[in-house]
């Protein structure tokens, strides 16, 4: 979701006789449900899966800022505004969580981060999507942070101590960026006017297809998932997850009077869930490989940002140089 | 960022407990550290007090000196107020 794609470097699943002494020890510890720490002994895979999905999600957070950003100097009122500051600068807290996870496993932080500014690391595809109007600020807080928090509740189960304490500290936190988009949304479809609400079916017909695409393929077209499962890095699989989340929105999209552009959802008595049409994978593809609407964009934005904040990153080195040598004069 | 120091921080949620590790910053001096780690970590009034510390300051126990270091007390049962028995009629001690 956040991270839709990891490798694991697994082609095939060991089986216990096969493992390693050390192996068997760690994956006992792990089917124990006893989380696995910094310093305690792990399969390299396992190391790199997590590096991997940790910088892909910390990257989500970071770049997930851009989209939001465009609509700081045009938020319709005062309060707004500061709700949508308090919402990008936990991202950037949320973010910021997930590097100091990810380096207790040894990756360098600025090495990943040059990952991503070189195209080589992803990030959710959910981001490449340009934010047109405001009722896209409701959309993306409920539905994109709909769709993390479902993913990150489950993930607060994840056998690694450090990514799954940073996961709990994040979830207290999403429900605040979900409720304030919702609100948005509701203001409009309660007070708004008819552009108001036309706005609102936009943004939800726009991004509706975007934000199923956050769970990542289907779970039969996802090699890595049952490495990771196994590893419990992974508690539940993409489309276990995506069924989660249309079963919990379709009645918050139908209490907002508003549809979601696919003809084939329905409610089905017999299972208790939604069924629902399939999505367009060939956009997926193309987003993930760089060839959405504003890969280019995001990344360029993200390498300015760096680049023009060096003198500040020298500034401060200089100053906390100047001030120890004050201090042993 | 990764050249400047690694700090843990520690944070005390509320008067009267102990200060409890929350996760790390990066930052050029210990000032900027406090600040990073108010900034990261204590948004919502998630705590009172804040200690930042050099992470390469920190000695910690090898996970795999678990026995090692923690197997001798397990053996003094005897350090255990369960060990003595008390007639019934002594009532709650």
């Amino acid at each position: 979701m956040y991270a839709q794609m990891v490798e694991t470097g697994t082609k095939r699943l060991k089986t216990l006789e096969e493992m390693s002494p050390e192996e068997r020890e760690f994956q006992e510890k792990v089917d124990a449900e006893t989380k696995i720490e910094a310093k305690n002994w792990m399969p390299e895979g396992y190391r790199k899966t997590l590096v991997r999905q940790i910088s892909q999600h910390a990257h989500s957070e970071i770049v997930g800022m851009l989209p939001e950003g465009n609509w700081v100097t045009r938020a319709p009122t005062l309060k707004r505004k500061l709700q949508l500051m308090a919402k990008i600068q936990d991202e950037a807290g949320h973010g910021l969580y997930l590097y100091s996870a990810m380096e207790t496993l040894g990756a360098d932080r600025d090495e990943e981060i040059q990952k991503l500014h070189d195209g080589k690391a992803k990030y959710s595809s959910i981001f490449n999507y340009p934010t047109l109007n405001w009722a896209d600020m409701g959309a993306v807080g409920w539905l994109v942070d709909g769709a993390a928090i479902v993913n990150q509740v489950v993930l607060q189960r994840t056998s690694y101590g450090p990514y799954s304490r940073a996961m709990v500290r994040i979830c207290k936190e999403e429900s605040f960026h979900q409720r304030q988009g919702y609100q948005i949304l509701l203001d409009l479809m309660r007070e708004g006017t008819q552009d108001q609400k036309d706005m609102v079916q936009d943004a939800i017909n726009r991004l509706w297809w975007p934000s199923l695409m956050m769970f990542g393929p289907h779970d039969d077209e996802s090699p890595n998932s049952q490495q990771s499962m196994v590893w419990k890095i992974k508690r539940k699989s993409n489309d276990e997850l995506r069924q989660m989340f249309i079963d919990q929105t379709i009645p918050q999209l139908e209490f907002l009077g508003c549809t979601v552009p696919d003809p084939d959802l329905k409610w089905n008595e017999e299972s208790g869930h939604y069924d629902f049409g399939e999505i367009n994978w060939k956009e997926f593809y193309d987003v993930l490989k760089g060839d959405g609407p504003c890969n280019q964009e995001r990344i360029s934005t993200r390498r300015k940002a760096i680049d023009e904040g060096a003198w500040v990153r020298e500034a401060a080195v200089a100053y906390a140089a100047k001030q120890k040598q004050r201090a042993a004069a | 960022m990764s050249e400047w120091r690694l700090y843990e921080v520690f944070v005390r949620s509320k008067h009267g407990l102990n200060h409890k590790h929350v996760g790390s910053v990066h930052a050029a001096d210990n000032e900027m550290a406090m600040e990073n780690a108010r900034e990261l970590y204590t948004r919502r009034n998630e705590g009172v007090s804040i200690w930042v510390v050099p992470s390469e300051t920190i000695t910690a126990s090898a996970s795999d000196e678990k026995e090692i270091l923690f197997d001798p007390s397990e053996d003094k049962v005897y350090r255990h107020a369960s060990f003595y028995k008390l007639p019934d009629e002594v009532g709650h001690m």
